[in-house]
């Protein structure tokens, strides 16, 4: 949410050099740390590890993650784009879905066809609500070993919870078997171009059989029951590595051996994730956005359209006939960036939007935003005016992602 | 070098604080980065540079006021993209908002930390606005203000409250 505040204010973060920033996260502000709060937020098996290597910490979500290391937020974005950079994402929800109806039960509450995927191959999905509102947006894998492996956003976790145990009630009551179970794993992602170099040698597998979404246990340099998929949220080619626990922080230290590898924090995922177009729960999307507002049309199976039975589905069918009245699009613009909750104009300056995330992108040295504008503006080009304290800057609608996606499909 | 200009007259008033019991360094540059930690503002001014508690410095020289950020600012906002400043003619009043400084993730509003009308923007820090990160106190200065009350002055910290207050904020 917030982007603007004094320098005192952005000094108080200290340790949160870039402060009073990430925003909402699924409605949560990122608070500053003092150490008054500190002890009530929630750590990852990797904190001490953030605090020895310079950690600069922030309330995120209700867990106390780094927001930066020692690299400058630039530095260690770009890093990211060039070579290899490793994140905790240890806060994310890591569900287990089990029993012989899992994926009918997932399939009742998501937009996927999981029916339709390959063992061990996930994708992204989407919580959806009666009215076409996105609850959360998740990763479901299709499991080799007869689970449906999840893993959702952490500021989402208490509704998610309750949402979906409330229709496990139901589906189990229906005679139908499908058990939800929460992971205590750590998650952590490699992430970067040098990732497949760097993690190579510590799989006894080949990571050109591992394309982009697909999933497989492993051992990783030595660590056991290392559930390794093929994503991550930075565009770039990576991992996430679900851990044990009390593996964490050795996985951690192996794969930093590598100089190639640095250390990311919250900072960077969320430039990083802009600048690949990608969504962050609570800022671009929300209950009060559909999939097809936001550009997620791609994520409803053809098999689900069809048979028009995932939660919304007459809203969300209805939109993708006729067109939403908005959509999410991205700006480009120079001069003073525009943060989320800024204004989006038109050439008559009428209000026609907002921008819902936006910052400088280190990679293109330009300003990039994504916000909710009507259908009329969606062709790149479309001059739009953001007001930015004040002033008006001109903008241009632009294709997203600003930056190519990197991923590996196949060899 | 932008950052050596303002660093070595530093260097100077530290090796004489340490006196006697140390020799210079061969290489006294090869000390800055930790010298820049411990003793951020330039000594020889100091007297003169005041700071506000929202962290812009303002040195007064010949009836005008130069304004900048603290190093602990410029730290602590990170890598500056973007300075939205005044234009030359506008007038500013004490602690009121005067622009804003934009780093990839924040951006910071900038109190004037006197009243005056703005003389002159660094034109540099529209190519190069890390100068403010790389050389607050110099070559990344903000704005050159005339000084409408001197007496603002006063209400102002002087570097060592500064620096205590910088402490106190850390804690």
């Amino acid at each position: 949410m917030m982007a603007m505040g004094n320098l005192g204010r952005a000094v108080r973060t200290l340790r949160a050099v870039l402060g009073p920033v990430l925003g909402p996260v699924a409605g949560l502000q990122l608070r500053l740390l003092s150490s008054s709060t500190q002890h009530e937020l929630k750590k990852t098996p990797l904190y001490e590890f953030h605090l020895e290597h310079g950690g600069k910490m922030v309330d995120f979500a209700g867990w106390s993650l780094p927001v930066l290391y020692t690299d400058s937020l630039i530095t260690s974005h770009l890093h990211t784009r060039s070579k290899c950079s490793l994140f905790d994402v240890s806060h994310m929800l890591q569900t287990t879905i089990t029993g012989k109806d899992r994926v009918k039960f997932v399939e009742s509450l998501t937009v996927a066809d999981i029916a339709g995927l390959k063992d061990n191959q996930g994708t992204l999905s989407l919580l959806t609500n009666d009215s076409g509102g996105i609850i959360d947006d998740l990763i479901v894998t299709k499991t080799s070993d007869g689970s449906l492996y999840i893993v959702s956003n952490a500021g989402c976790m208490q509704k998610d919870m309750a949402h979906i145990e409330e229709r496990l009630k139901v589906f189990q009551g229906a005679r139908y078997d499908a058990h939800m179970e929460v992971m205590d794993h750590a998650l952590l992602a490699l992430q970067g171009p040098a990732m497949a170099k760097i993690l190579q040698p510590g799989l006894n597998g080949n990571l050109s059989d591992l394309p982009f979404m697909c999933s497989i246990v492993t051992s990783v340099f030595g660590i056991p029951d290392c559930r390794v998929t093929r994503c991550g949220y930075t565009g770039e080619d990576g991992v996430e590595i679900s851990v044990e626990q009390t593996n964490a922080v050795q996985l951690a230290e192996l794969l930093l051996n590598n100089p190639d590898v640095h250390l990311a924090g919250l900072g960077a995922r969320d430039s990083l994730r802009l600048e690949a177009g990608l969504c962050l729960y609570g800022n671009d999307i929300s209950e009060h956005t559909t999939p097809v507002e936001a550009g997620l049309t791609w994520t409803i199976g053809k098999r689900r359209r069809q048979a028009a039975d995932f939660p919304g589905a007459s809203v969300i069918l209805e939109q993708i006939a006729n067109k939403p009245a908005r959509r999410r699009l991205g700006l480009v613009s120079s001069g003073a960036p525009a943060r989320q909750h800024t204004a989006i104009l038109n050439k008559e300056q009428e209000p026609i939007g907002e921008v819902t995330s936006g910052c400088p992108s280190p990679c293109l040295k330009k300003n990039i935003a994504m916000g909710y504008l009507p259908t009329g503006c969606a062709k790149a080009g479309t001059p739009v005016l953001l007001e930015v304290r004040k002033k008006l800057v001109e903008a241009v609608v632009t294709k997203m992602p600003f930056v190519p996606n990197n991923y590996f499909t196949g060899p | 070098m932008a950052s050596c200009r303002v660093l070595r007259p530093l260097v100077a008033a530290v090796l004489f604080r340490v006196g006697a019991h140390s020799r210079p360094p061969w290489n006294a540059m090869s000390l800055l980065p930790s010298l820049c930690r411990g003793f951020s503002t330039n000594t020889l001014t100091a007297a003169a540079r005041k700071f506000t508690d929202k962290h812009e410095w303002v040195l007064v020289e010949d009836g005008i006021g130069t304004v900048g950020i603290s190093h602990f600012a410029q730290e602590s906002l990170g890598d500056v993209v973007f300075c939205g400043l005044p234009e030359v003619g506008d007038k500013l009043h004490f602690d009121g908002e005067f622009g804003a400084l934009e780093s990839v993730k924040a951006a910071s509003e900038l109190y004037a930390p006197i009243s005056g009308t703005v003389q002159e923007v660094n034109a540099a820090l529209a190519e190069n606005p890390a100068l403010v990160n790389h050389s607050c106190y110099d070559e990344g200065w903000l704005i050159r203000m005339t000084v409408d009350d001197l007496s603002e002055l006063d209400t102002l910290m002087d570097e060592q409250d500064y620096e205590k207050f910088v402490k106190s904020i850390e804690e």
